[in-house]
């Protein structure tokens, strides 16, 4: 308890002589990165988890894509459960000319079974509790759809062959969740009224829902007669498997943002690793002393740990502090792609932020402190005797153990924290070596220029080790966010140059074979080229070469999805031009009627299908065996129609089929989508703009999220320029005072700092730009297959960002050397 | 003869002490026995380069001999580690340094705080407000070492050494970085001091004038105990 209170006090005089601000400060950044995110993805659990039966509107649902069997209801109002009926599809609304694609959902008598619906009598107006569903003839649509169709409420829309009226403004469903991956704004209306719009035909995108709810053993009842009943295309959900495809989004984002805040806890534990030596230096002195008054090493060994843990306590509470600001700001950049009502966070962040503050300050800073037990007390008597450095394998086998827990921490997988560690080392070495060239590189400069710049020079290289690790530093920082912002922007606009000008940007599915000749007459009518329609056939893959298809049987989550989900199959004479074949033959006339295939490459790979295997579909009440005959890569990104498996003419005709069709519609002929609507009021049209437009909002907000996570990084790149100017601090000191008494101005005292941080940060720039301009030539090359051309604004950029942000702080950093009387400095040295 | 002075605070038995040098092993004192009596107030004279410093810090278990031994308040130190060492100078033990040594982070008071925290004193604070006041230093108790000169950081010091109560005080030329005139002040308040704690003095210097102020002088001549002699009386002269 003593030694507590001691150490306390200690360091609190410590604080207040200055000593331990480096130290403090990086541990402030390290914990207020991690916590930043830590809060944040707490919040989004936490609001999970208190939603969990709202996410569902309901205790338990039966989802399924084909209708939902009468006896499912019947059952569960033989048990006394509350039911209600769901159905959900995408379409098109039709308003003065305008069209507004819409995810509708048509709900029945009951729903939502838990929560409430809330709307408002205006866009974004106040809201209020919603007593019943829309009146028959009326909707209610969310704010994005009006402002979409420029229409207020009370307006008249046209969905499919319906009329109807926009009666409120729709503001919250429990079921909805965050609205991360919902493209089109939501459309609500009663389930009766679905039929006159006469928008779902045979083989159209629509999915069903049974919604329950009651007492808990009468839903584990339901359940039990449930699950053994359950069909192919039916799942069963309750609260605990709440929007899985969210939970696997979330966790990804928290590892992302997470390793993301790591690259800043690591740069501060640089800053922490130079703080401690230097702390250790200016305690070397203090041991001797305090040995001299009779303390042990065991005792002088507690006084340093204990200080440094409540040092570590303090500056993690801090940060935590920071953090907890930090996150709202990270809340309100996702803004409208999260939940609309995050619960305020825990106080476990707090926790896992102490925990990274200390494993941070013991793993950087605790070999330097450890050495001070060693000093012999008799350099009371002779200030030579000192004590050797921590050796190098103690040094950094701490720092890279504290990273590896760090690592294992957020990534919760050793192999992938094996990856991340082995690349993120990789990567620092050549970057260190790159630094190290450039510092050396600057060396050579220095004949060629005035004293000032000399001077300054001569500083960076004199201090190499420390230069190095300080480009290194601020290198990484810029980089990324020059990576985020220029590159990521280039890279974008060479894929979207890549894209023919009239790729398609229109889809239309669920046409019906009885509509095929009017839509091509249409089309050609209008002027629309390429509008090729393709037969669509759902089937299901239920075995391969005779060995039924079990979804457990795969550990891929894509092939599991695959093996669950309905094909499209569909048939061709020839084939697109953006397919390639890449094994076997594609069949020419002779074998069309045959019951062969041509299976597209990557969904090959997937399920482990090569040439030869026979695949069996159950397509409508009936089963089809087709050989695969040819593997064929296809060019997705060229927006047109195509299939992961293809069949000749002749096989596929006699199932029911639907037919999809894609064009390009330029920007001005809109009207045109309006009068497809009409005409063929059940289609489904795709507005791929309005897709790839959410796309891209989606993307800069979480692009946005990840350089504000970097800030932190530019902050811990300034917590190690801070470090390494207070290690030089006394040195610098005493040579400015000498410079002054040798004659030198105060002028001449700020050009010779000036240039030297200068030089620093355009070095740091320079460094930054290469790794960014390598990084994205090699991300568009190897992973995109794009061509990438050099941006010069990433090099502008670099160093002008560079020399400006590191000159600026430098000089602030050492402006003591400049303003204090050289007498000042000579006598206390 | 009163009691104490039978046995000796301070004993060195044949005491040698050799350090590595580029030239091969250099040694700094050789064979050196001397006997410190409580209470008794001993210079320690010689050239610069005679080893004084070294005989100081093995007196004071700073260091280890490398043949010999040394009895520190009647412990030998030979067998204690390092740690036993530094728990037998605590509290028995006090030292005034040439260069001060004062923590640069703490204040006047808090310097002179230290060895009684150190030591669990249960009245520490009111006990260094007193010894800061007896150096004269009581307006100058919040201000850090480096903004006193270097007569009063010695005084900080002195006070420092005595708080703890000390049974024997090494000091290791103590005026060697003042000026005459206050390292005169200073002597003079730590002759003072030592009288009023009635330690035992172990004074290393190279100042004939200050050294004649102890009952007696040990001189050191290349490592080698040359010959004693008495100074103005028998113990400190006032």
């Amino acid at each position: 308890m003593n030694a507590l209170i001691q150490s306390w006090r200690m360091l609190r005089r410590e604080w207040r002589a200055g000593e331990l601000r480096v130290l403090a400060a990086a541990l402030v950044i390290a914990v207020g990165s991690m916590t930043s995110v830590g809060f944040f993805t707490d919040r989004i659990h936490r609001g999970m988890s208190q939603q969990a039966a709202e996410l569902l509107a309901a205790d338990l649902v039966i989802r399924s894509s084909a209708p939902i069997a009468a006896d499912r209801a019947a059952q569960a109002e033989a048990l006394g459960l509350a039911s209600a009926e769901l159905m959900t599809f995408p379409s098109v609304v039709l308003a003065a000319g305008r069209t507004q694609l819409v995810e509708v959902k048509a709900a029945g008598p009951g729903y939502p079974l838990r929560g409430r619906l809330r709307v408002a009598s205006e866009p974004y107006g106040a809201d209020g509790q919603a007593e019943d569903l829309p009146a028959p003839g009326e909707v209610w649509v969310d704010a994005r759809a009006l402002t979409g169709l420029e229409l207020d409420v009370g307006a008249e829309i046209q969905l499919g062959a319906a009329r109807l009226r926009i009666a409120k403004v729709l503001s919250y469903e429990p079921d909805r969740g965050g609205g991360m991956f919902d493209i089109a704004p939501r459309l609500l209306m009663r389930l009766d009224d679905v039929a006159g719009t006469e928008l779902l035909g045979p083989g159209s995108r629509v999915r069903l829902a049974l919604l329950l709810a009651g007492a808990p053993a009468a839903l584990a009842e339901y359940r039990g007669w449930l699950t053994p009943r359950l069909t192919a295309g039916e799942s069963l959900q309750d609260v605990r498997d709440a929007r899985p495809e969210l939970r696997v989004a979330l966790t990804r984002a928290e590892r992302f943002l997470g390793l993301a805040a790591l690259v800043s806890v690591v740069l501060a534990g640089v800053a922490v690793a130079s703080g401690a030596r230097r702390y250790a230096a200016r305690h070397l002195d203090v041991s001797a002393v305090l040995r001299c008054l009779g303390i042990t090493q065991g005792a002088l060994m507690r006084w340093y740990l204990l200080q440094m843990l409540w040092l570590g306590i303090a500056a993690s509470l801090a940060g935590a502090a920071l953090g907890f600001v930090a996150q709202e700001g990270l809340v309100r950049l996702m803004a409208g792609l999260l939940f609309v009502n995050l619960p305020p966070p825990s106080a476990l962040p707090v926790l896992a932020g102490v925990l990274v503050g200390l494993i941070t300050l013991l793993g950087f800073g605790l070999p330097p402190l450890m050495r001070l037990k060693d000093v012999p007390p008799a350099r009371v008597l002779r200030r030579d005797l000192g004590v050797l450095p921590p050796r190098a394998i103690t040094l950094y086998g701490a720092a890279v153990a504290a990273m590896a827990v760090l690592l294992l921490w957020q990534v919760s997988d050793i192999k992938l924290a094996g990856l991340a560690l082995a690349g993120a080392t990789g990567a620092v070495a050549v970057l260190l070596a790159a630094a190290w060239l450039l510092v050396r590189g600057l060396g050579r400069l220095r004949g060629r220029v005035g004293v000032a710049w000399r001077y300054g020079l001569a500083n960076i290289a004199r201090r190499a080790q420390s230069s190095v690790v300080q480009v290194l530093a601020f290198g990484l920082g810029i980089m990324v966010l020059l990576l985020l912002s220029i590159v990521r922007g280039d890279l974008l606009g060479a894929w979207q140059r890549g894209l023919p000008a009239d790729a398609p940007n229109q889809f239309v599915v669920n046409v019906q074979p009885q509509q095929v000749a009017a839509m091509r007459e249409f089309f050609a009518g209008r002027g629309v080229r390429e509008a090729r329609l393709h037969p669509m056939v759902r089937g299901r893959l239920v075995a391969i070469n005779d060995r039924p298809v079990d979804v457990s049987d795969y550990e891929d989550d894509r092939a599991q999805r695959l093996a669950r989900r309905e094909f499209n199959l569909s048939w061709a004479a020839g084939m697109q031009e953006d397919n390639r074949i890449v094994a076997g033959r594609f069949w020419d006339e002779s074998q069309f009627g045959r019951p062969v295939v041509s299976v597209e490459q990557g969904l090959a790979d997937t399920l482990g299908l090569k040439l030869d295997d026979r695949l069996r579909f159950h397509v409508a009440d009936r089963d089809i065996e087709l050989t695969i005959t040819s593997l064929r890569t296809v060019e997705w990104d060229s927006f047109r129609a195509n299939f992961f498996v293809l069949a000749p003419p002749g096989v596929l005709e006699d199932f029911p089929a639907t037919f999809i069709t894609s064009f390009y519609l330029p920007a001005g002929e809109r009207p045109l989508l309006g009068a497809l609507v009409r005409e063929f009021p059940n289609v489904t049209l795709i507005d791929v703009d309005a897709i790839m437009t959410k796309v891209r909002t989606i993307m800069d907000r979480v692009n946005l999220s990840v350089q504000y996570v970097f800030v932190f990084t530019l902050l811990a790149g300034l917590v190690v320029l801070y470090a390494a100017i207070q290690a030089s601090r006394d040195e610098r000191l005493y040579e400015g005072a000498l410079l002054r008494t040798l004659g030198a101005s105060r002028a001449q005292l700020w050009q010779g700092l000036a240039a030297e941080f200068l030089a620093l940060g355009l070095l740091a720039g320079l460094l930054a730009a290469l790794a960014a301009s390598v990084t994205g030539f090699v991300l568009a090359r190897q992973v995109f297959d794009l061509d990438y051309s050099f941006n010069p604004w990433v090099f502008a950029w670099g160093l002008g960002g560079g020399a400006l942000g590191v000159g600026l702080f430098g000089l602030w950093g050492t402006r003591a050397v400049v303003r204090r009387p050289p007498l000042a400095t000579l006598r206390e040295i | 003869m009163p009691e104490h002075y039978t046995t000796p605070r301070v004993a060195a038995q044949n005491l040698t002490k050799r350090v590595p040098s580029p030239e091969g092993e250099l040694t700094i004192l050789e064979d050196v026995t001397l006997s410190i009596a409580a209470g008794e107030a001993v210079a320690v004279v010689g050239a610069s380069g005679s080893g004084k410093s070294t005989l100081l810090g093995l007196l004071a278990g700073l260091d280890a001999p490398n043949e010999g031994r040394v009895l520190l308040d009647g412990v030998d130190l030979a067998g204690l580690d390092e740690d036993g060492r530094a728990r037998l100078r605590a509290g028995r033990v006090g030292f005034v340094f040439q260069s001060f040594q004062l923590l640069p982070s703490l204040t006047a008071l808090e310097n002179v705080l230290l060895p009684l925290e150190l030591a669990g004193v249960a009245d520490a604070a009111a006990r260094a407000r007193e010894e800061i006041a007896r150096v004269g230093l009581e307006a100058r108790r919040g201000h850090y070492p480096n903004q006193l000169s270097g007569g009063e950081q010695q005084r900080v010091a002195i006070a420092r050494a005595f708080a703890a109560r000390p049974k024997i005080l090494f000091a290791d030329e103590p005026t060697g970085n003042l000026d005459q005139a206050t390292g005169e002040r200073v002597i003079e308040l730590l002759f003072a001091l030592n009288r009023e704690h009635d330690a035992t003095l172990v004074l290393v210097t190279h100042d004939e004038a200050l050294a004649r102020r102890c009952g007696r002088r040990l001189r050191l001549d290349a490592g080698r105990l040359a010959a004693a002699g008495a100074g103005a009386a028998g113990r400190a002269a006032p």
